[in-house]
């Protein structure tokens, strides 16, 4: 069955709703309308205003009401009608959801999710990628998958997940990216595994989310008219990090580019190349490359917010820069 | 006061085209059967208030006095827009025109229109603040602690609830508990007006009585307008949720044919004088989005401007140290 992104999305919720009775799904304008998107719509019709709750304006509340709730043993989806609308319940998630355990030995499973990134035109605050503010945290688990596949197994591992789990659904892929996903097939994806999208041994591409696309595109171009396979490792999982995916990518490659759509500054990239070089420096034939948004807010007009995001073109200069080092 | 609830409505009319033309980017927010709320509340304020609008509230920040080319020029993503093409919708901030631009996420802006009541007052200055919230705003965190600051100070500020019955899809008996809107400021200690909030003139005359009430350093008013949204949340929603019969009864309520209506019958205007006043207004509009159409984009270069008070954009190299001299300068996007 060809399934979009979005219902990928959808399916999984629906799977796990259906399957077991102590899933529920808070949010804004979700039950009646079913959602800013269309992602829970029928929803209310099928598991009734218990399981699925419009609420106020009020993004603290719903987070601090999933954190109870799962305390009493549910399992709490939280819709944040934009992923940037996820900055009033900040306190909420690093404060109460990400340390409870810690302090306590109470969890918190509960998942938050809610639709990120560029290209929409959508301006500062309907465009973010928010991983990096979360990063620093320990407690949160977070997830940014890139193909309907994923979506779906993955969105149904962190509902299963005992911990906090922030999911990340990149909106301009919502409707573009369509894949055939039989009816019936039983995808769980396990959190905190990569996946090799492309295979190839010049050169390890690490990226995750929407810019999988781009690099695959890039990596398509360099194979076409230089000759050389690039591998392009999606993340998929952000928090716990796939190292071992990576080293032993890069130990194969001996080169590495990271590519995301977040800012460069503090962003995973920095991350990534920390580890890479504290486990496998002696691999490396080449200097770690990043390409990245700049360091702005996402702006609106489209010339600026072509410039801000990272580009096919730039990922293939930075790629070829590599493999000529 | 007429002519502001035309432009308000004919400016939003030819944004609308532009959007259906792919001018106008993202998206698009109209005040459709609201003007008279934005508009007479904004009537009240004088030189040197300040007013922050939310994303109904066109008409009020036409009355401050703001270019409609302005507005098409930020709806068009315009280099030569209040935002240079940074930011969408109303988010301009223009501190000579006394305008607090939002962010999107709701409740914000009245905490940050609270330090400007607050410097008014420490001052010693008699101006006053005016903002706008919708009633789904005001179940936001920042909301509740913006009011409850500047009843704690008593700031020179008037908040104007719209209560037009929407927020998005949900019915505000779904979003609250509260039936009368003007309940709400009670739990702060601070007065309330309510009114119609399609009737121009009491409009004006409920910001005039808060608004020198903050003059008189007695304090915050929070004015509660009742009012419906006419049009979907936004141009991409259908509405498809808004019963038929609730439309057209407050169809008949709208509020620029009413106020059209009592100066006809009044006898303080003629129905001459009120058409030469529309073509006024169409010529005016039909020239500033010639003007902003005619403008240029900005350049992609600008994207890394103004992110800090620096008069040179940021270009930081795509790579550092050794490789920017050598084939790395060719990662260096400028
Ligand atoms: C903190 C936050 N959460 C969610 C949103 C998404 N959102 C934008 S407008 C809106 C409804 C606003 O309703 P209301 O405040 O009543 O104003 P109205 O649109 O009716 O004028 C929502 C939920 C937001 N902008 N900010």
């Amino acid at each position: 069955m060809t399934t979009t992104y979005l219902e990928a999305i959808r399916r999984a919720m629906l799977t796990e709703m259906r399957a077991d009775p102590s899933v529920f799904i808070m949010g804004e304008d979700i039950a009646n309308y079913g959602g800013a998107f269309k992602i829970t719509e029928g929803f209310l019709e099928e598991f009734g205003p218990e399981r699925v709750v419009d609420t106020p304006i009020s993004e603290a509340a719903i987070v601090g009401a999933a954190i109870g709730a799962a305390h009493m043993g549910l399992k709490p989806i939280c819709e944040m009608q934009f992923i940037d609308f996820i900055a009033p319940a900040f306190d909420m998630i690093v404060n109460f959801a990400a340390k409870v355990r810690y302090r306590t030995g109470v969890g918190a499973g509960l998942v938050i999710r809610g639709p990120c990134g560029g290209g929409a035109r959508a301006g500062p605050f309907h465009s973010q990628n928010v991983e990096s503010y979360f990063a620093n945290v320990p407690g949160l688990k977070m997830v940014a998958p890139a193909t309907a596949h994923d979506a779906m197994g993955l969105l149904r591992s962190s509902i299963r997940d005992p911990d906090p789990v922030l999911y990340f659904e990149h909106k301009f892929l919502y409707r573009r990216v369509k894949e055939d996903l039989p009816e019936n097939e039983d995808v769980l994806i396990p959190l905190g595994k990569a996946r090799t999208h492309r295979e190839g041994d010049a050169l390890t591409l690490v990226t995750y989310g929407a810019m999988v696309y781009k690099a695959e595109e890039a990596a398509d171009r360099v194979a076409n008219q230089d000759g050389v396979e690039i591998e392009v490792l999606d993340l998929r999982t952000l928090r716990p990090l796939d190292t071992d995916a990576i080293v032993a990518s890069v130990m194969k490659t001996g080169r590495l580019l990271i590519v995301h759509e977040a800012p460069r500054f503090g962003g995973f990239a920095g991350e990534i190349t920390a580890q890479v070089c504290e486990e496998a420096f002696e691999w490396l034939d080449a200097p770690i490359r990043r390409v990245t948004a700049i360091d702005t807010p996402v702006p609106y007009s489209p010339p600026l917010e072509d410039y801000f995001l990272p580009q096919t073109e730039d990922i293939v200069t930075a790629a070829r820069w590599l493999l000529a080092y | 006061m007429f002519r502001d609830l035309v432009r308000t409505r004919a400016l939003e009319e030819r944004l609308e085209n532009l959007l259906k033309q792919g001018h106008v980017v993202g998206g698009l927010y109209r005040s459709l059967g609201q003007e008279a709320t934005a508009v007479g509340t904004a009537m009240a304020l004088d030189d040197g208030d300040w007013l922050a609008p939310s994303i109904r509230d066109l008409g009020a920040v036409l009355v401050r006095g703001l270019p409609p080319v302005d507005v098409v020029l930020q709806y068009t993503a315009r280099a030569a827009g209040p935002c240079s093409g940074k930011d969408n919708t109303n988010h301009y901030t223009v501190v000579d025109l006394g305008i607090l631009g939002p962010v999107s996420p709701l409740g914000t802006q009245l905490c940050v229109l609270n330090g400007v009541a607050l410097t008014f007052r420490n001052r010693g200055s008699d101006r006053v603040c005016m903002t706008y919230q919708g009633e789904g705003a005001t179940r936001t965190g920042a909301s509740h602690e913006g009011l409850a600051f500047a009843s704690a100070l008593r700031l020179p500020i008037v908040v104007v609830i719209e209560h037009n019955r929407w927020a998005f899809s949900t019915r505000s008996e779904q979003l609250a508990a509260v039936r009368d809107w003007a309940d709400v400021p009670k739990a702060y200690g601070v007065p309330t007006i309510s009114v119609d909030g399609n009737d121009v003139l009491a409009c004006r005359e409920a910001g005039v009585e808060a608004v020198s009430r903050a003059r008189r350093g007695d304090g915050p008013t929070v004015i509660v307008a009742e009012t419906y949204r006419m049009v979907g949340h936004a141009q991409h929603d259908p509405q498809s949720y808004m019963p038929a019969e609730e439309l057209e009864e407050w169809r008949g309520r709208d509020p620029i044919a009413r106020y059209e209506r009592y100066l006809l019958e009044q006898g303080l205007i003629t129905s001459d004088e009120l058409l030469s006043i529309r073509h006024e207004v169409d010529a005016e509009l039909d020239a500033a989005v010639d003007q902003a159409l005619a403008a240029a984009m900005p350049q992609p270069l600008e994207a890394r401007t103004r992110v800090y008070d620096a008069p040179e954009p940021d270009v930081t190299p795509w790579t550092r140290g050794p490789g920017v001299a050598g084939p790395g300068a060719a990662l260096v996007r400028t």
